[in-house]
């Protein structure tokens, strides 16, 4: 063997496995479920199916898609806006008000429920939401006389709890660009007379957006797709796209109408990247 | 600034963090407390007790779930390590046409929301498994039930594709670390290609792939969403058996069981924030 076949051959059976692997676990199946979305019976079925565009139109013609796409669009904005408002202020006080042993403690106690089970961390919301749970108990042993709350079951509850979860993405993206800004330059802006709100807006903010964008991408697109989170907490009323996803597969098992509405979720999904893609090539993606 | 405005906005600091922290460990303590609560409905005041903890050990149900999620949750890690620790080698040692684009597909198990990779896959599978000559093919290596489209076997192969990029981010940043010229000069003064990685890169990158394989353990361990589309009717993983549980009607053993995944998934991270620095600080 030539040095250059050696090379391609240890390129090819070192990225190979792990190649196929993710062939056929993501690439196949998202081919094989947008051939699904076009046919006109189920594969359950054992019918002979043939090519038809209906399960598409179902979406924009059935009344009722639009406003559940809207809702779950909804949800993904203020659990995003929430998360920022929550997170950013968070993590500047992390990257420039505390240092040392005290900030990698902090850190750490910040983004490990993050790495903790997701199902649990909402089940965890059902405590301290519900009748008796913790916040109405609380209320109740300082002002006795007051009326039971019962946020459970709601929207708000929904929004709580996906907070709760991706609370920790934004502070953790906004971190890493915060800590990058050097202290020199908001120092140099200060002498030269900016005030420190001028200096935030100026300088700070800016520098530190591409944190923001990515933080965004990582709550946002997680959260148009849930379903387990408004099904725990959001009782019969709340209804997003995700949860009529999981019903057209799990339990009336229309799954031509189940892969269109996934693919038109993951339409959205990439519309909503290369809306940011400029940001984030900057940043240069993820990794 | 002076020195006592700054020490003005440190202690505004440290009190806003301390609120966030509250934010985001009440619900988790409130609920591990409830677990050691003796009332079934969660009534209050609080009465010390270990008998959902007791009742936990005699559900068969819950303990074959969980026998499965830490089964598969531990093939995941070796297979995902091994795969993932490879393909890092290529990238960090290789430069080649389709490596960036190689790269990029890393993103979508990512990026893409579980729901519609987990739903991709179902139809697939399903797909795959009612071919002739696959089913044969597997039914002469395998028992039957892992040959179905919802099993134990396609339940691993999603976990394992959600792993994957976490390991080769992780390893590659530990890879990127050190110079490829340590491993030059193991090769000029002689090592095998084999001898170069057992005795060179692998002593570098091991902490890398410890915090990879942490990463990819807990990955598994805590899947729901595909878990719960690839599950078969009966057999289970924690998380599904937990959501299914919930949506019957909450009992505190739901909590017992919730707390004892915490702890778990807790102390995994703990021991890998020994082997990784989160947030890329060096």
């Amino acid at each position: 063997m030539s040095p250059r076949q050696r090379q391609i051959w240890s390129i090819f059976s070192l990225t190979g496995p792990a190649y196929l692997w993710l062939a056929v676990t993501i690439f196949l199946p998202l081919s094989a479920m947008l051939y699904c979305s076009l046919l006109d019976t189920s594969p359950l079925v054992p019918r002979p199916a043939h090519f038809t565009l209906a399960n598409y139109a179902a979406f924009f013609q059935k009344s009722f898609y639009l406003p559940l796409t809207w809702w779950s669009l909804q949800l993904g904005f203020w659990t995003t806006l929430f998360c920022f408002l929550i997170g950013y202020p968070a993590a500047y006080a992390l990257a420039k008000k505390i240092k040392g042993r005290w900030r990698e403690a902090l850190f750490l106690l910040i983004v490990l429920p993050f790495w903790s089970n997701a199902l649990v961390r909402i089940f965890s919301w059902t405590m301290v939401l519900r009748p008796n749970g913790l916040i109405d108990a609380a209320l109740h042993w300082i002002l006795p006389e007051a009326p039971h709350i019962d946020i459970l079951f709601s929207y708000p509850a929904v929004v709580i709890g996906l907070v709760h979860s991706y609370l920790p993405y934004m502070i953790l993206t906004c971190y890493i660009s915060l800590q990058a800004i050097d202290d020199s330059l908001m120092e140099a802006a200060r002498s030269l007379g900016a005030e420190a709100w001028t200096v935030f807006r100026r300088v700070v903010l800016p520098l530190s957006l591409p944190g923001v964008v990515s933080g965004a991408v990582l709550i946002f697109v997680p959260v148009i797709g849930s379903f387990m989170e408004p099904r725990i907490l959001g009782g019969p009323r709340a209804v997003t796209l995700g949860m009529n996803i999981e019903e057209q597969f799990t339990v009336t098992s229309n799954w031509p109408l189940g892969a269109a509405l996934s693919f038109t979720m993951l339409g959205i999904v990439i519309l909503f990247f290369l809306v940011l893609y400029p940001v984030l090539k900057k940043r240069g993606a993820f990794a | 600034m002076s020195r006592r405005t700054s020490e003005i906005t440190n202690g505004i600091a440290k009190i806003y963090l301390a609120l966030v922290l509250l934010f985001l460990y009440v619900p988790i303590f409130t609920m591990a407390a409830m677990a050691f609560n003796r009332s079934p409905l969660y009534e209050l005041p609080f009465q010390f007790d270990l008998i959902w903890f007791e009742s936990l050990m005699s559900n068969d149900r819950l303990l074959r779930a969980g026998s499965n999620s830490l089964i598969i949750a531990v093939i995941n890690t070796v297979i995902a390590t091994v795969l993932g620790t490879a393909a890092s080698l290529a990238f960090a040692r290789y430069q080649f046409r389709g490596r960036t684009l190689m790269q990029l597909l890393l993103l979508p198990p990512i990026t893409i929301p579980w729901l519609v990779i987990g739903t991709a896959m179902l139809v697939f599978f399903f797909w795959i498994a009612n071919v002739p000559a696959v089913a044969e093919t597997c039914r002469a290596i395998l028992p039957a039930a892992y040959c179905a489209p919802r099993s134990k076997i396609t339940i691993l192969l999603g976990h394992v594709a959600l792993s994957l990029p976490y390991v080769i981010i992780v390893v590659s940043a530990r890879l990127a670390d050190f110079p490829k010229s340590v491993e030059e000069a193991a090769a000029t003064l002689g090592a095998t290609p084999w001898q170069t990685f057992w005795r060179v890169s692998m002593p570098i990158i091991a902490p890398g792939m410890v915090a990879a394989a942490l990463f990819a353990f807990a990955t598994s361990f805590d899947q729901f969403v595909i878990s719960y589309f690839l599950a078969p009717p009966g057999v289970t993983t924690l998380p599904v058996e937990i959501y299914t549980a919930i949506r019957k009607a909450f009992t505190p053993e739901i909590n017992a069981i919730s707390t004892i995944i915490i702890v778990v998934s807790m102390g995994i991270m703990l021991i890998t924030a020994r082997f990784y620095k989160f947030g890329g600080e060096r």
